[in-house]
């Protein structure tokens, strides 16, 4: 029997449940033995020319080694220059230290966002490096500060007064009014899809040591090898930089690559010759990390009286923050995702990306793409209550068909394989739609104070969006029978190992306990992407099972000469693991016999495999909250989805995946937003602020799984690691909105806050 | 000062800091670092262990405060023969745990919570719970493990 698509419970698990991970701060590598602690001195101010910094004070202190400034950077190349090009192309790849819109290491003459490192303190315990970094005195000429898109575009203080701008890229829509004007009902607005903040559980943090001409950096990473490539910035070549990737405690996006402040400690530990360790604080994660979302769209739709819609419009504007670290490429992936799931006969889409003095935004669970489903399922939904429809209907008339696949849609993304509609029919039959819609109707009538709302989203996303980057493989079998794969994948959560073992069993017959899985370390695997996209297993996984079938092919040659047969009459029993010759199944050998053969005792395959296309999972959500309509309180009460990202290996890891996108998604709709006053300053900086979702806000989910494969790779999987997020988050707000839709109410930003709630409730009956 | 600390049945005496956090002091000194630290504002609940048997955050209490008294973290949970806590088991059956920081802190409030309240519903787990931040499982599984944890306690 088949072990794929079978609940498979963890092979990660014993070792975390007993004596837990082994983070960053946790390593007890011999190499870091005395290691310093590194603590940074930050901006307190958003914008700012630097005048002067005077670290007498805190070099004089107890334990403090150094206090090292940009000015101490004279061993670091120059970064390449800026370029403030705003029609260049969006930059596709972790963008390069300096480059456009340059960021620098530590800050040499202006800061830009409460929490850029303007020093380093290296000390010999964290204590020690607390009170010292505070006697760090930074002299601040203040300056006007922007912390908002529309402070960016007034462009009254410039952050780069060099460009001109604070506009870093931009690519047009193609706007037509005209195709609007016929249409029966036309809705226009603003929907604000705001700044919120990753938060995985375990903070950024850095381990370096400089040894003999080379440099290691442990790093809480989710690419180690993207992150070697960054450090060569530090003017090393790859080969003289290790980057290990040790136990990695959550990164949603946020820690691809490496960040400018673990750079620093890695050239502290070089600079200086002592090994330095990092671990932030959660106020410096929520100061520093990067941040995701933050777009204001204005949108525009129409369509005719009988629910077709006819054409849509959204405009994008994208806070970058303070540095453009991935330039226009979020709002590039929102364009091309705009229409969602459905057939449009004329889209317009477009953006701008802006810099503003807050937090760098980059990748956080859907990148650029929940963005554009959060605006087309509020859109419609939107469309639908102003033409009196009912939003289920609405999508369904819409929908592009099944057999319409592949469909290019007008925004050049190539969709593989889907079935739109079988999904939302799965997600009203399970939650019982007919009904709900029954019991919301009672309410109304009766004027309940706790009304019933009923979101929906129907969502497309884009996943391996880099799939032509590939993802690499080593499979080395063993000649005591044992099997090790090492993964250019990088697990953080995700179950990489129990997945990537059952994929060699599959193939090979080797059962799981005897199948390690090795990933994050660029010594052992030099070439890698990592995990980010919903890539792991249609990528990483792909290429393990690439891998498998070559050692297979090679195995089969050495079996073949052993039992001194035809390669052809050669056969694997994949269900015991042992070789055959066809016919005669009294003769076999084991793997460890065939493996004793190769040369040096082991049948190796190094493979890496890329697709040529990205692949687009979709589904359903139904999301049930209620309001209460005093005090604009929402409960989520039920959460129905469908999501099909094509055959599942193990149902366990996917609905987990699920599980925690939904959490997310709903996270974003109903409570977390990062938020700045009018000089900059964040509001929200540490936890007691930023009200990170709990427990006790959510219910339990209900999950539906269809299995549509796609033709782009040889498992048929598309990605499902944002799915929960990108579905979520648009059928919670929909659904805070549909309680209080017969109120008047056509739309709600989120966070849909109990104020916010409330405010639109007494507007709309006020203008009543 | 000298502190003196039972940890996981093991007595440890230690010339600390007077602002040592216990949670450091379980780090640093004890060496043991499934206590994860997550916030240090007492939001998170990554480094809840059990002081005297109830769940504390040890990011928010002094390790002088912990002077005589027992702590029990994740790594003393299971049993002596090794055999994993009800606990530990029902978040590796019904995955429960991903990336796995949260985990020890998830860990220690459930069999505090199992302790007050051994037959809790869905609804008094997800109260229990609101201490203990998880940006992974969106909680489901953690509450599916409770309760799973909860009925193998009741046999």
């Amino acid at each position: 029997m088949s072990i794929l698509g079978t609940r498979v419970i963890r092979t990660e698990d014993p070792r975390l449940l007993t004596a837990g991970g082994v983070y960053v701060d946790d390593l007890k590598e011999p190499d870091l033995n005395g290691a310093l602690r590194a603590t940074f001195v930050r901006s307190t101010v958003a914008h700012a020319r630097i005048t002067g910094i005077d670290t007498s004070e805190a070099l004089a202190q107890p334990g403090v080694v150094a206090v090292l400034t940009a000015a101490d950077m004279t061993d670091v190349p120059s970064p390449p220059p800026a370029d403030f090009d705003p029609d260049a192309p969006p930059v596709e790849e972790p963008m390069p230290l300096g480059g456009p819109w340059s960021e620098p290491l530590l800050a040499t003459d202006r800061v830009r966002y409460v929490g850029e490192p303007v020093a380093i303190v290296l000390t010999d315990s964290a204590y020690q490096g607390e009170d010292a970094a505070e006697l760090v005195s930074v002299d601040y000429d203040i300056l006007p500060a922007v912390p908002s898109i529309e402070a960016a575009l007034a462009g009254e203080s410039l952050l780069f007064p060099e460009a001109g701008t604070n506009v870093c890229q931009k690519r047009g829509a193609d706007l037509d009014d005209s195709v609007f004007d016929s249409l029966d009902v036309v809705v226009e607005g603003d929907v604000v899809n705001q700044r919120v903040a990753a938060v995985p559980m375990e903070p950024r943090g850095a381990a370096a040591v400089w040894k003999d001409g080379r440099l290691t950096v442990w790093s809480s990473t989710q690419n180690a090898q993207t992150a070697r490539l960054i450090l060569t910035a530090l003017g090393l070549k790859p080969d003289a930089i290790r980057v290990v990737a040790p136990d990695v405690g959550g990164g949603f996006g946020a820690k691809i690559g490496i960040d400018r402040d673990a750079i620093v400690v890695a050239w502290a530990a070089k600079h200086t010759g002592r090994p330095v360790r990092w671990a932030e604080s959660r106020n410096e994660n929520l100061l520093g990390m990067t941040q995701g979302r933050a777009q204001l769209h204005h949108i525009k739709i129409g369509g005719t009286r009988d629910g077709k819609i006819k054409a849509y419009r959204l405009e994008v504007i994208q806070d970058t923050g303070a540095y453009a670290r991935m330039s226009g490429f979020l709002p590039s992936l929102t364009v091309l995702m705009a229409p969602g799931v459905y057939d449009i006969p004329n889209v317009q889409a477009g953006y701008k990306a802006v810099v503003t003095n807050g937090t760098p935004i980059a990748a956080y669970r859907g990148a650029g793409r929940p963005e554009a489903a959060a605006t087309i399922e509020r859109a419609v939904d939107w469309w639908a209550a102003e033409a009196g429809l009912d939003p289920a209907e609405v999508r369904k008339i819409n929908f592009i068909k099944p057999e319409q696949f592949p469909y290019l849609t007008k925004t050049g993304a190539p969709y593989d394989t889907g079935d739109y509609e079988g999904a939302l029919d799965k997600v009203l039959a399970a939650a019982g739609y007919e009904r709900l819609r029954a019991e919301q109707k009672k309410r109304r009538e009766s004027g309940d104070t706790r009304q019933l709302g009923l979101g929906l989203s129907s969502y497309v996303e884009i996943t391996a969006a880099d799939g032509v980057m590939g993802e690499t493989a080593k499979l080395e079998v063993h000649r005591d029978g044992t099997a090790t794969v090492y993964t250019g994948s990088s697990a953080h959560g995700q179950g990489h190992h129990t997945a990537f073992a059952m994929l060699v069993q599959e193939e090979l017959g080797i059962p799981m306990d005897k199948v390690e899985v090795v990933h994050g370390d660029t010594d052992l695997i030099p070439k890698g992407t990592g995990t980010h996209a919903s890539r792991s297993l249609q990528l990483g996984g792909s290429a393990v099972h690439k891998a498998a079938i070559e050692v297979k092919d090679e195995a089969a040659k050495r079996a073949a000469s052993l039992f001194e047969a035809s390669e052809a009459d050669v056969v694997l029993d994949a269900a015991t693991g042992t070789w055959h010759i066809a016919g005669d199944p009294d003769k076999s050998l084991s793997w460890a016999q065939v493996a004793e053969a190769a040369s040096g005792g082991t049948l190796t395959a190094n493979v890496t495999f890329t697709a040529d296309r990205p692949t687009f999972p979709f589904g359903t959500h139904l999301s049930i909250a209620e309001v209460d309509t005093e005090t604009g309180k929402v409960t989520l009460v039920r959460h129905v989805t469908a999501d099909d990202a094509g055959p599942v290996l193990n149902p366990i890891l996917m609905e987990g995946q699920r599980h925690g996108g939904i959490a997310q998604g709903a996270a974003q709709a109903l409570v977390e937003e990062v938020l700045y006053d009018a000089d900059g300053n964040p509001l929200t900086s540490t936890l007691a602020d930023y009200g990170v979702i709990t427990a006790a806000e959510l219910p339990s989910f209900e999950l539906i799984t269809s299995e549509t494969p796609t033709d782009v790779n040889p498992l048929g999987v598309k990605g499902i690691g944002e799915a929960g997020t990108i579905g979520a988050t648009p059928a919670v707000q929909n659904a805070v909105i549909d309680a209080v839709s017969h109120l008047g109410v056509r739309h709600i930003d989120m966070p849909t806050t109990p104020e916010r709630v409330w405010s639109a409730i007494q507007s709309a009956t006020n203008t009543k | 000062m000298k502190v003196e600390l039972t940890v996981n049945g093991k007595q440890i005496t230690a010339d600390v800091e007077d602002r040592m956090l216990l949670a450091g002091f379980l780090r640093d000194v004890a060496d043991l670092t499934a206590t994860n630290i997550g916030c240090e504002t007492t939001s998170c609940g990554a480094c809840t262990v059990l002081l005297d048997g109830e769940s504390v955050k040890s990011c928010t209490v002094l390790a002088a405060q912990a002077d005589g008294r027992s702590v029990t973290t994740l790594e003393g949970l299971a049993g002596p023969d090794g055999e994993m806590h009800p606990v530990q088991k029902a978040f590796h059956e019904e995955h429960g745990l991903q990336c796995g920081y949260c985990t020890p802190g998830m860990v220690m409030a459930i069999a505090s919570l199992l302790k007050e309240n051994p037959s809790p519903t869905e609804a008094d787990i997800r109260a229990g719970l609101e201490g203990n931040l998880c940006r992974c499982t969106g909680y489901h599984n953690i509450v599916r493990a409770a309760l799973a944890a909860a009925s193998e306690g009741a046999k």
